[in-house]
């Protein structure tokens, strides 16, 4: 960003209001849009804060720590004549800083080998690349269903006591791009998040030894609350310096977006502005894509800024403002499914209302494998028929199925038990060698396993080259087990897949 | 010389709007240049000498007391040959432009024209000395792009008799032609020209659209078909498919130019866009389809205020190009976006807040920016060509929070298009792509069907009413289906629902990601719905002769296999006449249709068609 000739920093004493986490005051002269400004109160205790609205003798500032124990008469304001600025330098990795950005760590302040300003710029649309990596999650809904690449943006819609925290750990330790041994590194920053959550990362991170490879920006439940504001930009700019300055593959982990939007609604409400759904400002769809967009590839540069935020939608409710509007940003969705939860299922992904809108550009012959987009939209199509069997089953009972529908109602259940389900440690690879016939332990191969519960004439959307090639041959196709609970239907299965 | 009162001094900043004072005789909508690093601003307010101004631009780091600087027009778009194959922000600024100046992050305060003045164009005159001109003339061509000539035209509200034209090579800014008026003044004619964006370039009259916007794609074309010069709306629920059925458009439609606006969206899709065009083949004309598109690129991340300018840009590119006499579409993807820049301007501005916070003017800007498509006689004459007809046709995606159709900007947007397609989150759940609801969508344009029913088979329309008919019966029938079970189902009913899942699995939906599906040609459209209304008409006589369908299945050979594979594999199938004699499809590089016609796992869709046909002619 441009540089001005910086100011000497002005000081005043004239504070008129302060409400909420907001201060104004009178008299200034030349405070930017945007400043920084520090603020002492009566007893000698130092705040930051950012101006909201410069106007000619008059500003507003957000004070990130809140306003409690300033007056308007000994508080004293020094405007530092710059935008929000972050030290930046390669010894990050390995550090922990608070919400604002100070090392707390007890390992010393940063010596800046750069100063960016913390709101980064848009990038240039045609300066983008489009991302096609294939980044191998370990994780079989993930990849095999919606697939994250390099330079993706895709969220994790959670719901409050949902294992979120376990799968975005799980993801953190496992991704990698297949074949390649590039430099990797997680940002991770939490907003509002307890204290025994951000220790559950961090001891993750320390047992996989993954602890010298991650920067954590730690803004905790009982931190201020306003500060959550600028924690996911320090993340992201400390992300952008180390992929496009540094060649770095960076993975952004955002926990929890949604204190950071209360956050924004708290603000919003205190400037009195028009309030958009549910008290949110009607900005937050800008300000939010401020932070999403911050993810992606550049043509010419080597690194790779990946984003997966983390939010708990209030009451499950997907259609509430912030996982509507992330939603609306983002490139997917990860939704986790409260009544896979309570089946016991780990990771309880829902993947009905699951989207990686980038998945096609990064799966297929050479990157994953060629029968990849042909299996996942055929295992989805059968899955939803089978949940929607299973509601019919409540209403009609399982006689009332054609052998079909049985077949189908089958599929699903096993879905969810053998696919779905897997170990917080089962890190499983996308497809196996081929020439070795199936490995049911890789993602593509266990799906391919699970249809063969249905007749290969019913698997239409998987065309008859790729099933010529992949359905599993007679003795290595599934076979009902006695103590599934479809076991009854079992002699019909088999005679209908005969017939 | 400078004077300095012509300035104004910010006197405020909050967000994307800035205040200043010292503003008096600048008009409503004139672009200023805002502050030291002279960022592009708009006034959209004035109280006394004190002006609002929206600034396109992110407003950190300005200080009150800098200067505003008016530059005496209004918010302007330069027209001329150079538009196409560029890609644009909300103001048309070039970013390929702005990149080479500010590298991979847009940078502010940077001043690149929108067209490249150094470009030498061939200019080939179409008329001569002496001759009489009128506003919209032709006077002469320049080769834009592989595809598309630029008819250079005589500005609007130039009439008189050319005193000089000049053949050759031109710059966008040389005068090519002088025409002299009956006041004896000369007016300089150039190949390029400047236009306001927020006011519509005017045409001799508007006409009902009565010709199809064909898309190649079967739910659009064969159950609720847009006009040339129609308008529609495409709201969706994120992840329903809103933006790969806006590209699908972009790549298929049988429009001549493209504007493709991304205003407010996601960033990777505008590459996408980027690096897909220039690969894909037009089928109407065989050239790349970059050869034929603009875009403007105004990504959510961007200035807001700019967002609001972008849908404007964009359909005065559209207008320009409509008026040399091409039909013309334009995609908003997405409106809402635009809606919601204006409600964060008025917010800023402190107006009465309408419903849901939107500024009460939604629905007449709304209204006001969807009549700007149409079908229209435009101005002028190409040579011998005179009354010329083209269109405008507009494609709004509109994003409803939480994906409800009765917050504003849908229902104000649904009350001025006449085609609605309505996305269904459940549908894209399930995969069912494109997710378009047949049970809610509609199509009001009435003559459509006429020309379909004329130009690809006179049984047109009444396929199409019996497979709709079809489908109302389904929703019917399942409803029952979920109460009691299949089993309660008379015959007749079960074997509708088999039909029905055909439609539903051959017909709707339909693979964006297939080399051949992706475009389907009308005449296949046809021939896919035929041979399964075919199907239901023989069973249907079977079934009224006391046959169950258990029976017919046993007797005839082949139409299990049929009815659950076959028929909803027809759509992977090409036509023979869109491949190349060594069968590979017209325009890729990829040989995968040869080889895999070669080893007989893929059939042409005349021979696949044929052996289908056989098999439900068995049924007796």
């Amino acid at each position: 960003m441009e540089d001005k000739i910086p100011k000497i920093p002005k000081e005043y004493n004239s504070v008129v209001e302060v409400k909420g986490p907001l201060i104004v005051v009178e008299g200034v002269k030349g405070v930017m849009y945007g400043e920084v400004a520090d603020i002492k109160s009566g007893d000698g205790k130092i705040l930051h804060g950012q101006v909201l609205d410069a106007m000619e003798n008059l500003a507003v500032i957000q004070v990130f720590e809140g306003t409690s124990g300033l007056d308007t008469k000994n508080t004293s304001i020094k405007f530092l004549g710059e935008t929000m600025k972050l030290d930046v330098n390669f010894d990050m990795l390995g550090r922990i800083f608070d919400g604002a950005g100070r090392p707390i760590d007890g390992k010393g302040p940063i010596i800046p080998e750069k100063r960016i300003d913390i709101n980064g710029l848009p990038m240039n649309p045609s300066a983008r690349q489009f991302p096609r990596d294939f980044v191998q999650t370990g994780i079989s809904t993930i990849d095999g269903m919606n697939t994250l690449v390099r330079g993706q943006k895709l969220p994790i819609f959670s719901g409050s006591g949902l294992t979120h925290n376990r799968l975005a750990a799980q993801i953190a330790k496992q991704a990698k791009v297949l074949g390649e041994g590039e430099s990797f590194a997680v940002v991770f920053a939490a907003m509002g998040i307890t204290a025994e959550e951000a220790h559950f990362f961090k001891s993750e991170f320390e047992s996989s030894g993954a602890l010298q490879k991650i920067v954590m920006f730690q803004n905790l439940a009982d931190d201020p609350a306003i500060e959550r504001i600028i924690t996911p930009r320090l993340a992201l700019t400390t992300a952008e310096y180390l992929a496009f300055e540094k060649d770095m593959h960076i993975l952004v982990i955002l926990t929890d977006m949604t204190n950071y939007c209360n956050a924004l609604r708290e603000i919003s409400a205190a400037r009195e502005e028009v309030p958009g759904r549910r008290g949110y400002p009607g900005y937050m769809y800008t300000d939010l894509s401020t932070i999403y967009e911050r993810a992606g590839r550049i043509i010419g540069k080597k690194g790779t800024v990946t984003q997966i935020p983390i939010l708990t939608m209030p009451d499950d409710d997907i259609t509430h403002p912030i996982p509507d509007l992330t939603g609306y940003i983002t490139e997917g969705q990860i939704v986790l499914g409260r009544g896979l939860h309570m089946k016991g299922i780990y990771p309880p992904i829902d993947v009905l209302p699951c989207l990686s809108r980038l998945m096609n550009q990064g799966i297929g012959e050479g990157k994953t494998r060629e029968d990849h987009k042909e299996v996942a939209d055929q295992a989805y199509a059968l899955y939803a028929e089978g949940r929607d069997l299973r509601d019919l089953v409540a209403v009609v009972g399982e006689e009332a199925l054609s052998p079909r529908d049985k077949l189908v109602l089958t599929f699903a259940n096993v879905f969810e038990n053998e696919f779905v389900a897997q170990g917080y440690d089962d890190d499983r690879k996308i497809a196996g060698d081929m020439s070795h016939g199936l490995d049911t332990s890789t993602t593509l191969d266990k799906l391919w396993y699970l249809l063969s519960i249905l007749p290969k004439n019913e698997l239409i959307r998987i065309k008859e080259k790729t099933l010529q090639k992949y359905y599993p041959p007679e003795d290595k196709r599934w076979k009902p087990k006695d103590k599934e609970g479809v076991g009854q239907s079992g002699e019909a299965l088999d005679m209908t897949i005969e017939g | 010389m400078e004077k300095e009162e012509n300035y104004g001094k910010i006197t405020r900043i909050a967000g994307p709007l800035v205040e200043a004072n010292g503003m008096k005789g600048h008009k409503m909508y004139e672009v200023v240049k805002v502050g030291d690093l002279g960022l592009i601003g708009e006034i959209i307010k004035i109280i006394r000498d004190v002006a609002s101004i929206q600034v396109y631009e992110d407003t950190s780091g300005l200080t009150p007391g800098e200067r505003v600087e008016g530059t005496g027009h209004l918010l302007s778009v330069e027209l001329g040959p150079g538009v196409l194959k560029s890609i644009y922000d909300g103001i048309q600024r070039p970013l390929e432009l702005i990149k080479k100046k500010s590298g991979d992050f847009i940078a502010r305060g940077i001043n690149v024209p929108p067209i490249d003045k150094q470009k030498v164009w061939d200019f080939i005159t179409k008329v001569k000395e002496g001759d009489n001109v009128e506003q919209g003339d032709i006077i002469g061509d320049v080769q834009e792009t592989d595809l598309i000539v630029n008819k250079i035209m005589i500005p609007v509200g130039i009439e008189g008799k050319i005193e000089n034209i000049y053949s050759g090579k031109h710059r966008v800014e040389d005068t090519v032609c002088v025409v002299r008026d009956k006041n004896n003044r000369l007016h300089d004619v150039k190949m390029m020209q400047i236009w306001p964006v927020r006011e519509p370039r005017p045409y001799v009259r508007k006409l009902p659209p009565e010709i199809p916007l064909k898309t190649g794609q079967r739910i659009f074309d064969t159950a609720f078909p847009i006009a040339k010069g129609g308008t529609a709306a495409i709201p969706g629920p994120f992840g329903s498919g809103k933006t790969v059925s806006q590209h699908q458009l972009a790549k298929w439609c049988d429009a001549e130019v493209i504007v493709y606006v991304g205003c407010g969206e996601r960033g990777n899709e505008m590459t996408e866009v980027l690096e897909e065009f220039p690969h894909l083949i037009d089928p109407y004309s065989g050239k790349p389809l970059m050869e034929r598109t603009t875009m403007i690129a105004n990504t959510s991340n961007m200035p807001v205020a700019a967002r609001e300018a972008s849908v404007y840009t964009g359909v005065t590119l559209a207008e320009y190009y409509r008026d040399m006499g091409y039909n013309t579409a334009m995609m908003a993807d997405s409106t809402s976006r635009w809606a919601e820049a204006m409600r964060e301007i008025s917010g800023r501005l402190e107006e009465m807040p309408g419903e849901e916070g939107y500024p009460a003017y939604l629905a007449s800007k709304v209204a006001a920016f969807y009549e700007r498509a149409g079908m229209v006689e435009i101005f002028g004459k190409d040579g011998k060509n005179k009354n010329r007809i083209s269109s405008v046709s507009v494609i709004g995606a509109v994003s409803p929070p939480g994906g409800d159709f009765s917050e504003p900007v849908t229902q104000n947007t649904l009350r001025v298009t006449r085609v609605f397609w309505a996305l269904d989150a459940r549908l894209a759940h399930r995969r069912h792509f494109p997710s378009i609801n047949w049970m809610t969508s509609y199509s009001l344009y009435e003559k459509l069907p006429e020309w379909f029913n004329n130009n690809v088979n006179k049984n047109w329309v009444a396929n199409r009413k019996k497979a709709m008919e079809l489908m109302h019966k389904e929703a019917e029938l399942q409803e029952i289906v979920q109460l009691v079970g299949k089993d309660a189902l008379a015959e007749k009913e079960k074997m509708v629902l088999e039909i029905t899942r055909l439609i539903r699995e051959a017909i709707l939906q339909q693979n964006a990601f297939d080399d051949v599906d992706s475009y389907c040609p009308l005449k296949k459209q046809y021939d896919m719905l035929y041979i399964i209304l075919h199907l239901h008409d023989k069973l249907e006589r079977c079934i009224a002769n006391g046959n169950t369908i258990e029976e017919i299945f046993k007797k005839v050979e082949g139409l299990a296999d049929i009815m659950t594979s076959r028929i909803a594999r027809l759509k992977y199938s090409p036509l023979k006449e869109e491949c190349d004699e060594g069968g590979r499809l017209k325009g890729k590089t990829k040989d995968k249709i040869l080889g895999q016609i070669k080893d007989g796992s893929l059939k042409y869709f005349d021979d696949a068609y044929k052996d289908i046909f056989a098999v439900v002619e068995k049924i007796k």
